[in-house]
């Protein structure tokens, strides 16, 4: 197996490597070769980097870019390009919207808060802020002066047309305008309230009859500028918004900054801590499901169930309760370990819980798997091919279920995964049923990483002193974890301040709602309903 | 068997003793009118009630348990607040229609009572098409949920009213069919004859097999014709939030939700009375006492139980299954149902030629 360093010295003649913080390699290209070594990157035969990770816009101030986080499917190996334009005027990059699928949802975020256009992206319009929005937030000269973009009183201004940028023979760029629907669609609205969108999320939704012929998914609504407002926090101040992402992966979210800073800042954690953590993550991780197949269920119309699975659910909360203090925002991991120490009874409350559970399992796949019904109603629909799962970087179980091993407790290990003994669920159907089946077994592996670990929480600090104001050295970080929906990155740049200069989340639900208009066409109404349940997304988490 | 023919046939002549009779039959038909609505509200609180407590037991609740004892007084309390909510006029509407949906819906499903056997000689009205009658209303209903679709200029309940159509339409052929079949079985469309074929032993075990699948099939399209789960495509509240009657409130709304009840009750009433034997005491032949014990439980009690204990079975598939999909379900009944139908019909025939059933 190449090198990815060697790899990138001969797919990229001349660059220099850098390295960051987390041993990813980092090349820095310019921007006319862009496309083209995009192009041999992800069609290598060794090692394809067919995974866009994430995007990460960047303002350097006398320059402004982007940042691409790849990695690849077969060999996972992991790199990072980066372009840049002096340009702050009208600055522009070109669009490998072409080579990852996801890109162009990526690139649309960078557009919505740095204004970097990319030229050749289909789709050039505002993603989270509404279109009438003045200024680029996450530029460090944006001014955030309320009188430029008041609170509107009147309905937000739609507009049925998107920008495309075209780069023309003489390396002029043309902007032309493109509708988002034809002109005769009948177009639902299906959102922002909507019961079936598990948020406020809205699918703009032209149908023929009940066949879905496109999806324009509109999202924004629960934008709260999460990565602006922790360029002004210090680093244990930021972690708070990790709760209010996917609230359901609190605690892995919590888990993936925390690593990103402590690898950082080089704060050695105790093991009693580390399993603490995982042990968290993994509750968690049932929680999640748990609730993911009761209101799948209830989607479909099988209301029964979900008063099931939060029976199990309930347990969970009560566990965490007792000893995070809360049910929802937790807030427990922090940087050198956790706020508070176990509570007394917690070992307990895990194994009755453990004891509970196959029956539980058990009692769900009896009422709702095997039913006719159900069935029916999930297989083959919302086929996921692999490729395109990659492509659109689908992660977690919903990526799984495609044939696509994504899961970062196995691909790249963090915390004690290394040793623990459980397998990765992958399904190779793709459909809607594989989804919800891999959800169900991955409730089964979570239990044996708890069984593993319950009588094993070694004695020790659960919290290791770190200093009261936290500076990190100047350079970047990325680490990958895995939520409850898929991979969550977090991006750290520093300029050696106690404060982050660039905080990147990358969340696991942008692609899972971008993914719904690749394959929902052609499906019914109620099959949007069916898909959209199965990926599973959370709002605030794709919103951020 | 008390006969309640005894206790109406004494008012007419009660009435006919001083009034000319076709004032008599006028004051009759008012009295009947006001005791049909009175049954009408009466029967949609307790199915209410009813439907809350069944579901709760399914879902390990306790369902309403705090207004009255053991929460009696719930559906009461929620029918009062249906009553004193607001209409929200909209604009851009259809107003008359919108207005006119619900009332077709509650008059479909009103007319029904009027045929449905709720006692020996306790009988609105009982002509010799009745059961023909019966089917005849209850497809009006449609009418007032496409209207209601229709006239609400909303995408959402466009959809559910479209679906509804579809899906009534396509249902009403399955009911049809094997009301038939029964009726084959009977040698009479009269709902009092049917009910005295059952004298000696109910259809459903007179007919056997082809009623058995006769039954099945009704119970199956009755739930579809009723638009509840898990065929209330109509309404997913998933996919179409409320469809058709989405834009609707107050007692508009409450229209619908009664009809949908009332619904429920009409198509366990017809069950019982195509397959149990209406008000028909469960007869045993050759059993004479046991006969005779069972002749003690009144008749309406006979129907109304057999009435609630079938609707039961339709909660309960409601409360189980996932929903099915528009084109599954046209394709269950186009494909599956009626076919079946169909040749259930034939050997029901055959079967009352041969002179197989009992």
């Amino acid at each position: 197996m190449a090198n990815i360093q060697e790899k990138l010295a001969q797919i990229i003649p001349g660059a220099t490597i850098e390295d960051d913080g987390t041993g990813i390699p980092q090349v820095t290209v310019d921007d006319k070769d862009w496309h083209d070594l995009a192009r041999k990157l992800h069609d290598d035969p060794e090692c394809p980097m067919d995974y866009l990770v994430t995007i990460v816009g960047m303002d350097w101030v006398e320059s402004l870019g982007a940042i691409y986080y790849l990695a690849s499917s077969k060999t996972l190996q992991r790199c990072s390009v980066r372009i840049q334009t002096t340009d702050r005027e009208k600055p522009m990059l070109h669009s490998v919207a072409d080579i990852w699928r996801i890109a162009e949802i990526y690139e649309r975020e960078v557009y919505d808060l740095f204004g970097i256009v990319f030229i050749g992206n289909p789709d050039m319009r505002r993603l989270f802020l509404n279109i009438d929005w003045v200024g680029y937030p996450l530029r460090k000269d944006y001014n955030d002066d309320p009188a430029l973009n008041p609170v509107s009183t009147e309905n937000e201004r739609q507009s049925d047309f998107t920008n495309v940028y075209v780069e023309k023979e003489d390396g002029t760029v043309e902007k032309t305008e493109r509708r988002v629907f034809e002109a005769d669609d009948f177009v639902v609205n299906i959102g922002p309230q909507h019961p079936a969108t598990h948020g406020v999320l809205r699918f703009r939704t032209a149908v023929d009859g009940e066949m879905i012929k496109k999806i324009d998914v509109y999202m924004g609504y629960i934008h709260r500028g999460v990565e602006k407002l922790c360029e002004s926090l210090q680093y244990p101040q930021t972690l708070h918004f990790m709760d209010r992402l996917d609230y359901f992966s609190a605690h892995n979210y919590h888990h993936g900054l925390c690593i990103a800073i402590e690898k950082a800042a080089g704060i050695e954690i105790s093991r009693r801590a580390q399993v603490i953590r995982v042990m968290m993550d993994e509750l968690s991780r049932i929680a999640s499901h748990c609730l993911f197949i009761g209101t799948y269920c209830m989607d479909l119309g099988a209301t029964t169930m979900l008063f099931y699975t939060l029976r199990v659910r309930e347990q969970i909360l009560d566990i965490m309760e007792k000893t995070c203090g809360a049910r929802m925002t937790f807030n427990y991991d922090c940087i050198g370990g956790v706020m508070q120490d176990l509570a007394p009874d917690f070992v307990q409350d895990v194994k009755a819980l453990l004891a509970v559970l196959p029956a539980n399992i058990k009692e769900y796949n009896k009422i709702f798997t095997g039913n006719v019904i159900a069935r029916n109603r999930m297989i083959g629909v919302g086929t996921l091919s692999r490729e395109d799962a990659i492509s659109y970087a689908v992660t977690g179980p919903s990526g799984r279920a495609s044939g696509w091993a994504c899961d970062v407790r196995k691909t790249h290990p963090y915390s004690i995964y290394s040793e623990l003994e459980f397998d990765e669920i992958i399904a190779t159907e793709g459909d809607s049923m594989a989804r919800f089946e891999c959800r169900m077994k991955e409730m089964e592996q979570s239990a044996r990483i708890l069984e593993q670990l319950v009588d094993n929480i070694p004695d020790g600090e659960y919290c290791v002193k770190v200093p009261k104001v936290l500076k990190l050295p100047k350079g970047s970080w990325f680490q990958m974890v895995e939520g409850c929906r898929g991979v969550f990155g977090v991006y750290i740049e520093s300029d050696g301040t106690a404060k982050p200069y660039r905080l990147k989340i990358a969340p696991p639900c942008l692609p899972l709602a971008t993914v719904v208009d690749h394959i929902t066409r052609g499906a019914k109404i109620a099959d949007l309903i069916t898909i959209g349940g199965s990926l599973d997304y959370i709002v605030p988490d794709m919103d951020r | 068997m008390y006969d309640f023919s005894t206790i109406t046939g004494s008012i007419h002549e009660f009435l006919l003793s001083f009034m000319a009779p076709w004032l008599a039959v006028l004051t009759e038909c008012l009295i009947i009118g006001m005791g049909l609505l009175l049954v009408y509200s009466v029967l949609a609180l307790i199915y209410i009630y009813y439907e809350r407590k069944f579901c709760a037991a399914i879902q390990c609740r306790l369902g309403p348990n705090r207004v009255g004892p053991w929460g009696l007084l719930q559906s009461v309390a929620d029918m009062f607040k249906i009553l004193i909510k607001e209409l929200i006029h909209l604009n851009h509407i259809d107003k008359f229609l919108f207005a006119l949906a619900p009332y077709l819906v509650i008059i479909a499903s009103m007319l029904c009572f009027a045929v449905l056997p709720w006692g020996n000689g306790l009988q609105i009205i009982d002509f010799n098409i009745g059961i023909f009658f019966l089917l005849a209303c209850s497809s009006i209903g449609v009418l007032g949920i496409l209207l209601a679709g229709w006239s609400s200029n909303n995408k959402f309940t466009l959809i559910g009213a479209l679906r509804s159509g579809a899906q009534m339409v396509s249902y009403e052929l399955s009911i049809g069919l094997s009301v038939i079949t029964m009726v084959c079985l009977a040698g009479t469309m009269s709902v009092g004859g049917i009910v005295m074929e059952q004298q000696d032993c109910w259809f459903i075990f007179k007919g056997h097999i082809p009623a058995l699948i006769a039954f099945v099939i009704y119970m199956i399209a009755g739930t579809a014709e009723t638009n509840r789960g898990p065929f209330d495509l109509p309404e997913a509240e998933s996919e179409l939030t409320a469809g058709y009657h989405t834009e609707y409130s107050g007692i508009h709304f409450g229209f619908f939700y009664l009809a949908e009840y009332l619904n429920l009750f009409i198509v366990a009433g017809v069950a019982s009375l195509l397959f149990f034997g209406g008000w028909m005491p469960l007869h045993i032949p050759g059993w004479d006492g046991f006969n005779h014990i069972m002749d003690y439980i009144p008749s309406v009690v006979w129907f109304v139980g057999k009435a609630m204990v079938l609707s039961g079975v339709i909660m309960w598939f409601k409360w189980t299954f996932p929903r099915l999909r528009i084109d599954q379900l046209l394709s269950l009944e186009w494909k599956y149902l009626l076919p079946i139908n169909l040749v259930n019909l034939v050997l029901m025939v055959c079967i009352i030629i041969l002179g197989w059933h009992f």
